[in-house]
């Protein structure tokens, strides 16, 4: 037997040795990525029963009267569809209210957001060992639902936007204060140092050497919070804040005989998502790709 | 350079200063012109006045605070204690508070020298220090006092009904009956009720010490109880939360499973047929516009209010939101490995799985749990509308006005839970797509 037989049985055999244990760790991942499946299957169908066991309606009468409700609230709106522009017209200061409900809330959680991510940022924050302070603040600020403080506020301030302001802000200044802050922690220090060498003060190295490098991505995020916002505003006046949601409760607690009003606000509601979701999604789009060119 | 070019590269600058120079001023204005114009919007001057600052109060206090009533019926002379004067906080039968005593005439006393006698023929004696004592008697319906005419606003006397409220506590008497109300704080009952036989025995008594109720084990029984705890009520709460988490994980997980083939149709390198494509990208437009509150409000008519309900809100919504993000990564994938597959004879469906799906995993994924985590917060409001979960007892709790203890426990669960999730869902973010920092 030749010194070269002998070589390539040796390689042979690790390249077999090579290829078992090639075959075991794919045959291991198959058992592991099946068992994570099944596992992942049995929590979604014991869930779903577990779902279905403790609503009022099960899922399968249910089924067939998704569009009952639907169809008859577009039949009455159909019949009644010479009062739908008045009724438009009527339900518009409601919905202007829930647009200023959302600005509102959306420019003051931006303002506070800017100022706490910025200040819970390493290497820009101004007391350096208060960053874990800010952060959790900002943890726990994102964490309340909007739900939980407008409703407590209401019993406090009574019905009315300002609840609904309130609660949303907050919320928006932590759910952006988190945003806010990993963008920043991306800009470059160097015009920051720059300013402090000429001896300005922290808001002067904020504002002249952080914000402009920063802008376009804050103001990205911000008009998507604005359209997450016109959603909560809307869901928030479902719960007593004013605004169209309010209007559509009443509605519908009247039941048939107000559906045209009903419809009149779903058209409403949908329409101005369905337009600030166009004009923000544009203008992010122009924001982040003239960031790029 | 010129000094014709100069100038005009000047005049340039110059008028680019004063653009900024102007917006500068400007945006700050249409700023404030609009907070102005928010401020007679919403009427925030008239908001002190609309403000009920009695239930600020009551809202601040009671959250940590709980009181005792003691109740004497003005008509049989029964008396009767409980715990925020509910039945289930009433002490069994033939006990009472330490701080009464007294059999013919029972003394209460409120702490800091405020004492209340409960004499007999309706007679009532309140010793107030710095006032002096206050003397009722209720007849019939009318009550008859030793008042002067001009009480301090402390004091809400009529014929009718007499109540004094002192820092120690409260005290209001009406023709039917007598309360007392001792204020104390924590939230009592927390860990058993009355009825329990583990009630005011400390947590070393009961895990090492002797059997507390003969008929059952220490640790299951005071489990047991603590469970079942009417006041409190710990497995509805629980039952609640496993609910609103299970709408949360059902609603994204629905969401995602129905998308991904949806994404496929919608995107442009995997769908040439371009109205199949409109079409899909219109659904998802439409779905994720009409908004979770209307799906809510639509899908709560069918299936009625419940868990369910929710999760179909969730789910439906978001099948839209997912959709739209799945598509965008899938016009994104890089062409060349799904030739690569191709090149070993990979059938479409193959190409797909090994050429396509390993490139927008860690997006999807990534998507996914950040949605889980927000979903949380969203199974909350939801359920507060259509009537599941915590939502809903929150909601309940917020609207009987008076359980503030139960509605500060609630908002600590909710805060607690979702951050929680949000750890729980960054944790796994990092085990299967690696940590971004």
């Amino acid at each position: 037997m030749t010194d070269a037989t002998l070589a390539a049985a040796q390689q042979r055999q690790t390249v077999d040795s090579i290829q078992n244990s090639y075959m075991a760790q794919v045959q291991r991942r198959r058992l592991y990525g099946g068992l994570t499946l099944l596992i992942f299957v049995v929590l979604m169908v014991s869930g779903f029963n577990v779902a279905d066991d403790r609503n009022a309606g099960g899922f399968w009468d249910g089924l067939h009267q998704i569009g009952d409700y639907p169809a008859e609230v577009l039949a009455e709106a159909w019949e009644k569809r010479a009062d739908l522009p008045a009724l438009i017209v009527e339900f518009f200061p409601a919905l202007v209210e829930t647009i200023n409900i959302a600005a509102v809330s959306t420019l003051i959680g931006a303002a506070a957001g800017l100022i706490l991510s910025l200040l819970s940022t390493r290497g820009l924050a101004r007391w350096p060992r208060l960053i874990p302070v800010f952060r959790r603040s900002m943890d726990i600020m994102r964490a309340v639902p909007e739900i939980v403080i407008a409703l407590v506020l209401i019993f406090v301030l009574a019905g009315g936007p300002v609840p609904a302001m309130i609660a949303i802000a907050i919320h928006t200044a932590g759910a952006l204060g988190k945003m806010f802050s990993e963008v920043a922690e991306n800009a470059d220090l160097k015009p920051v140092e720059g300013l402090a060498s000429t001896g300005a003060n922290w808001s002067q190295r904020m504002w002249l050497g952080v914000l402009p490098q920063v802008a376009p991505n804050y103001l990205s995020y911000a008009l998507l919070r604005f359209e997450i916002n016109i959603r909560a505003s809307a869901i928030l006046g479902f719960v007593g804040a004013g605004g169209l949601g309010y209007e559509l409760r009443n509605a519908m607690a009247w039941g048939p005989g107000r559906f045209d009003e009903a419809a009149a606000i779903f058209i409403l509601l949908f329409g101005t998502i369905v337009f600030f979701d166009q004009i923000s999604s544009r203008y992010r789009n122009r924001l982040t790709e003239g960031q790029n060119a | 350079m010129t000094a014709a070019d100069l100038s005009l590269v000047k005049t340039e600058a110059d008028a680019l200063f004063a653009r900024k120079r102007i917006f500068a001023v400007a945006l700050p204005a249409i700023v404030l012109a609009y907070f102005v114009y928010i401020f007679f919007a919403f009427d925030i001057a008239g908001l002190t006045k609309r403000a009920n600052w009695d239930n600020a109060v009551t809202l601040a206090s009671d959250s940590w605070s709980y009181k005792t009533h003691v109740t004497r019926d003005n008509r049989s002379g029964e008396m009767s204690y409980a715990v925020e004067g509910e039945r289930k906080g009433a002490y069994p039968e033939g006990q009472r508070p330490d701080w009464v005593s007294g059999d013919d005439i029972i003394t209460i006393d409120l702490g800091g020298d405020t004492i209340v006698r409960l004499l007999p023929e309706q007679r009532t004696e309140i010793e107030v220090p710095g006032f002096g004592l206050i003397e009722a008697q209720a007849e019939g319906r009318t009550i008859t006092t030793n008042l002067p005419e001009d009480a301090p606003d402390w004091i809400n006397a009529s014929n009718r009904r007499v109540a004094i409220t002192t820092p120690e506590g409260r005290v209001t008497i009406t023709g039917s009956k007598t309360e007392v109300f001792n204020y104390f704080p924590g939230w009592e009952l927390f860990w058993f009720t009355f009825d329990s036989p583990y009630h005011g025995h400390g947590l070393f008594e009961i895990l090492l010490g002797d059997r507390i109720d003969p008929t059952r084990p220490n640790i299951t029984g005071a489990l047991s109880d603590w469970w079942n705890n009417a006041m409190w009520r710990h497995k509805d709460v629980a039952w609640a939360i496993g609910e609103t988490i299970l709408m949360a994980f059902l609603g994204t997980m629905g969401a995602a499973i129905i998308a991904l083939p949806l994404a496929f149709m919608a995107a442009k390198r995997f769908a040439p047929v371009m109205i199949v494509r409109a079409a899909t990208r219109r659904l998802f437009d439409f779905v994720r516009g009409v908004d979770a509150l209307i799906w809510t409000i639509v899908l709560a008519r069918a299936f009625g209010p419940g868990p369910l309900t929710g999760t179909l809100a969730i789910l439906i919504t978001d099948t839209g939101t997912f959709g739209k993000i799945f598509s965008e990564a899938l016009e994104n994938v890089d062409q060349k490995q799904i030739e690569g597959v191709a090149s070993t004879g990979a059938k479409p469906l193959q190409r797909y799985r090994f050429g396509v799906i390993p490139q927008i995993v860690p997006i999807l994924l990534a998507q996914i749990l950040y949605f889980l985590e927000s979903n949380t917060r969203s199974a909350t409001i939801i359920g507060a509308i259509t009537g599941g979960g915590i939502g809903l007892m929150l909601t309940q709790a917020i609207q009987t006005q008076k359980d503030w203890e139960e509605v500060a426990y609630y908002i600590i669960l909710i805060v607690a839970m979702v951050m929680a999730m949000d750890s729980f869902s960054g944790w796994l973010r990092g085990k299967l797509i690696g940590r971004k920092d």
